[in-house]
């Protein structure tokens, strides 16, 4: 699909960036006017994937979270965050709603639940020891189809 | 973030505001958890009036409270959430075990 804007950041995985990625995903996904709903959404989802790359990704060490967002053309909405950290073994039970391998730190296991509901799509792609791939897409509301030129 | 605590008889109320995400949540827990040792209240109510934004991480924030309060055979009460924080609640399943 044709991308109509694309923004690409790296940070480092400092939990205080949390905050920081999401509201740069929402304010680009913004750009595209899309309704409130879609924005909360996003950024919720965003937190999540984010998170996980500096809560499990990059546990006990500080690593670079790569993140891409993109509006295509029709008014959908891409991101793709990316870690070079540990990885998942499993993503099919890492995925279900509950499973945590963080419980102590009081994780509740409804990350990946939180973006399967929020986004209408979501991509995981991981390899022990590499790191792990998210990538989400979701339809975006907007007032004019999301046909006009921004 | 943050959380301004109000106890009276047996209920502890605690006024969360801002953005409840994995970074915020470690302060705001050690806040709360403090008050509850001090107050051992029978209630413990949360209110997300002021909260702007929330992900899972609140989610762990208030199971986790539930487990202490149970430990002293308090209940625990959800207040003013907003439909987004609502949203990722309804998720949780946490309407079967608090008051929303
Ligand atoms: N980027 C990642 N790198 C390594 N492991 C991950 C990553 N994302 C998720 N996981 C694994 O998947 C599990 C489930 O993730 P999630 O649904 O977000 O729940 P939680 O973060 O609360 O544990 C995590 O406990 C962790 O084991
Ligand atoms: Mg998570």
């Amino acid at each position: 699909m044709k991308i109509k804007n694309e923004i690409k950041l790296s940070f480092p995985s400092k939990s205080c960036n949390e905050g920081f990625a999401r509201s740069a995903a929402a304010a680009f996904a913004a750009l595209a006017d899309p309704s409130v709903s879609d924005i909360s959404d996003i950024k919720t989802a965003v937190s999540e994937a984010v998170t996980n790359c500096i809560v499990h990704a990059y546990r006990n060490k500080t690593g670079i979270i790569e993140m891409t967002a993109r509006i295509l053309e029709n008014g959908r909405f891409y991101i793709k965050i990316k870690d070079s950290g540990c990885g998942i073994s499993d993503v099919k039970a890492a995925m279900q709603p509950l499973f945590t391998t963080a419980p102590e730190e009081e994780r509740a296991g409804l990350g990946f639940a939180v973006m399967e509901s929020f986004m209408d799509k979501v991509t995981v792609r991981s390899r022990l020891g590499k790191g792990t791939t998210v990538i989400m897409e979701k339809q975006l509301h907007t007032k004019d189809g999301g046909n006009e030129q921004p | 973030m943050q959380a301004v605590i109000e106890a009276e008889e047996k209920a502890l109320t605690v006024y969360l505001s801002g953005e409840i995400d994995h970074h915020s949540a470690v302060e705001i827990r050690s806040d709360i958890d403090l008050a509850i040792e001090r107050y051992k209240p029978e209630r413990l109510i949360l209110d997300f009036g002021e909260v702007t934004f929330m992900d899972s991480s609140g989610i762990g924030l208030v199971m986790g409270r539930c487990k202490i309060m149970k430990l002293i055979d308090g209940t625990v009460e959800i207040a003013n959430a907003s439909t987004a924080i609502k949203k990722v609640m309804r998720l949780s399943g946490l309407e079967m075990i608090v008051k929303i």
